[in-house]
């Protein structure tokens, strides 16, 4: 992992001084909350229904068990209790006190942890593939580069007022887990003809009301050539992204209006009179960051444990728990290992303080100390020995984290909804929550196999609903909560946007209307090995809507 | 109005002109890009030094060929949130060369001067409520820096490989 070395360290300390003459200076009058605004987003604490809410930075979506008990250490502290994990692998405290902010950042610092950038219009925190590192077949460890793109994109000067939020993802592998193209700039690491290391950007990505593919841009930027590349894309935005409406401010919009090729062509401009500047990477650099992401001391094991795979035999519970929640790892004898946030009845990403203590002792005991935030809302401990397993999921379940969910219908993604957000028109965690009382047997859910449920509370997609197999968004209509439902998307390397499926449906109808989609699924696939969106894709959209409509509009059951 | 330097106070030697204002006789003049459009050559024929303010939806791309006859650039924040002129600084001093002075002027907060002297702008003219002696502290907040921005501040990855200007020469 990376470590703060006396520069990081001093930076933080400073931007956490800062921010107390922000609050203090509020406090005291001297600025407007219009002015103050921008400032506190720019350290993620925002203004919520009920109260302040912090968004708490984990760079790439890493965290080491000592960072992991001091979130825990926050949650009791200052929040009631819990953390609540994002899509952007970040974790989010309702109710911290305003003059209690600065003290709670003086804490993160202690270990090496902030909240900078991760709100505001500006370059927001990076983000990279949970696998990063452990996975086969990587081109490059993400990691690296994140923390590359961390370094460079905190506090830039130029670049912290733009149009609009900026996210960054890096991938190193062909499969994507990061929803790489729903961002403004999705960063592939790939190799050239030459056998070069380099990067892929896609850029103008997103969701929100206006969901789009981010494009190509350019295929191949050499590594030393990355900020300077990086700094290109982002002049040309921040010159000439719209500032007249916030809805069509982000790049994704300014891409879409010049085309790809001709905001290539303005980006290659840019970028050719900076490249050989200041700007391109010195070896030494890449070398040294690299050094903190060396692999853990391995021990040499065989890919085949005897007596792990009797126990999965053994044990239904624990085989159905192996075959959803881990992952092969590039080294013989480990697996990486999903803990669901999502158990029965609970609100999608939440964790309670003793639970994180609980992670920090389990990644301590079996994952070299180290833990990860995946965009899905749920944590990895990535290196755990396979004869390890077992103890590991007892251990988990005593705590109620074996859930055995990874990727089935109940593994939702949700954003905060109305219960939270001064955003949303619908609530999100109930619908939820009650989807995943519906779909909690764990027969039934390995049965429907990989099924990806997104949840948004309103046009924003905070949730991800337009890229989910089964998306639901949370509408008003004349002062009622309704959900629309979209099927067919994807944030997978299949990328797609989900198509709707026909009028919304009333917060006691959801529940029901999805169970039907599901249903309507199973009938008509051709094996267990077809998944929902295989299926989907396969026989489209009009099986589905004369299921759960009936075939007739006379019985639609939504108003309008 | 005062003007600060550095963070440091300084009398504002500038006459900002309206449209229709006749310049006064030897008085250093700010025009806006229009006027100096129009009445380029007759602002010429006068003996002081001329500048030129751009709004946030005006690229410093308009003055590339008159560069040399503009003492002064002022870019505009006509609010704080508009962040254009951040890569209009940039775009004078990396990529048009000028050396002569960029003012920030309007919306100008505290908390954005730091910025402002990284991108390369010299001046600023802080909104007349606020307290000045803000904006020399807030120049005291920071002493590590991520990004070269080729103003003098070096950068945390230079020092860390000893490639700062100052050890540099000391192993000369």
């Amino acid at each position: 992992m990376y470590r703060y070395d006396q520069f990081d360290a001093t930076f933080v300390r400073e931007r956490t001084e800062q921010f107390r003459g922000q609050v203090a200076r509020r406090l005291a009058g001297e600025l407007t909350e219009e002015e103050f605004r921008p400032l506190r987003l720019k350290n993620g604490l925002y203004l919520q229904l009920h109260a302040y809410m912090l968004r708490v930075a984990i760079p790439y979506g890493e965290l080491s068990s000592t960072q992991m008990r001091k979130l825990a250490f926050i949650a009791r502290r200052y929040d009631k209790g819990y953390g609540h994990f994002t899509t952007r692998q970040n974790i989010q405290y309702n109710w911290p006190r305003l003059d209690d902010v600065p003290d709670l950042l003086a804490h993160l610092a202690e270990v090496e942890m902030h909240a900078i950038q991760t709100s505001g219009n500006c370059i927001r925190n990076v983000t990279a593939d949970h696998l990063a590192g452990v996975t086969p077949d990587e081109v490059d460890d993400p990691r690296v580069w994140g923390e590359i793109i961390r370094q460079w994109s905190t506090l830039h000067p130029e670049f912290s007022y733009l149009p609009r939020k900026f996210k960054i993802v890096v991938i190193g592998t062909e499969t994507d887990r990061a929803a790489m193209r729903t961002h403004d700039i999705g960063l592939k690491i790939v190799r050239n003809d030459a056998g070069e290391m380099g990067f892929a950007f896609y850029t103008g990505g997103g969701q929100g009301r206006t969901p789009i593919i981010g494009p190509l841009v350019k295929a191949f930027v050499a590594k030393e050539d990355l900020l300077s590349y990086l700094d290109a894309t982002l002049r040309v935005y921040n010159m000439h992204g719209r500032r007249d409406n916030i809805y069509k401010a982000r790049i994704k919009i300014l891409v879409q209006s010049l085309g790809a090729e001709e905001f290539g062509r303005q980006v290659e401009e840019e970028w050719l009179r900076i490249k050989d500047t200041v700007l391109k990477l010195p070896e030494a650099e890449v070398a040294r960051i690299r050094s903190y992401f060396a692999p853990p001391t391995y021990e040499n094991l065989p890919a085949y444990i005897p007596e792990f795979e009797a126990k999965k035999s053994a044990d239904p519970d624990f085989g159905r728990w192996v075959r959803a929640n881990t992952d092969v790892h590039k080294v013989d004898g480990y697996i990486a290992v999903s803990i669901s946030l999502k158990p029965v009845g609970a609100a999608p990403g939440d964790m309670t303080a003793d639970q994180m203590d609980v992670m920090a002792d389990l990644s301590d005991a079996y994952s070299f100390g180290e833990i990860r935030v995946t965009h899905r809302q749920n944590l990895v401990l990535p290196n755990v020995r396979k004869q390890d397993l077992f103890d590991l999921w007892t251990r988990l379940k005593a705590v109620s984290l074996d859930e055995p969910n990874i990727g089935f219908v109940s593994d939702i993604i949700a954003c905060p909804g109305l219960d939270y957000c001064n955003l949303a028109n619908a609530r999100s965690i109930p619908v939820a929550q009650r989807l995943s009382r519906r779909f909690s047997d764990a027969k039934r859910l390995s049965d429907i196999g990989e099924l990806r449920l997104n949840i948004s509370g309103c046009i924003n997609a905070c949730g991800h609903h337009h890229v989910g197999h089964i998306g639901i968004l949370g509408v008003d209509k004349k002062g009622e909560e309704f959900y629309q439902v979209t099927l067919g998307g994807s944030s997978a390397e299949d990328i797609s946007i989900g198509k709707i499926l026909g009028p919304a449906f009333s917060y006691d109808q959801i529940t029901d209307a999805i169970e039907t989609v599901i249903d309507t699924y199973l009938d008509q696939r051709t094996g267990p090995s077809e998944r929902f969106i295989d299926t989907y894709r396969r026989i489209g959209i009009e099986p589905f809507k004369e299921k759960v409509y009936g075939g007739s509009k006379e019985r639609r059951p939504a108003a309008e | 109005m005062v003007v600060l330097k550095n963070g440091v106070p300084q009398p504002n030697e500038w006459v900002r002109l309206a449209d229709d204002a006749t310049p006064p006789d030897g008085a250093k003049v700010i025009v806006t890009f229009e006027r100096w459009q129009a009445e380029r050559e007759s602002l010429r024929q006068r003996n002081s030094a001329i500048g030129v303010s751009l709004k946030s939806d005006q690229s410093p791309l308009l003055l590339a060929d008159d560069l040399d006859r503009v003492s002064l650039v002022a870019l505009e924040f006509p609010k704080f949130t508009d962040g254009r002129s951040f890569s209009y600084a940039r775009v004078l001093r990396d990529r048009l060369g000028y050396r002569g002075e960029i003012r920030a002027v309007g919306q100008v907060l505290r908390d954005q001067y730091l910025f402002m002297l990284r991108v390369g702008i010299d001046t600023i003219e802080p909104p007349a409520e606020k307290r000045v002696e803000g904006y020399a502290e807030a120049l005291t907040e920071f002493s590590v820096f991520y990004q070269p921005t080729n103003d003098h501040r070096e950068t945390a990855l230079r020092l860390r490989h000893g490639l700062n200007k100052s050890t540099a020469s000391a192993a000369a």
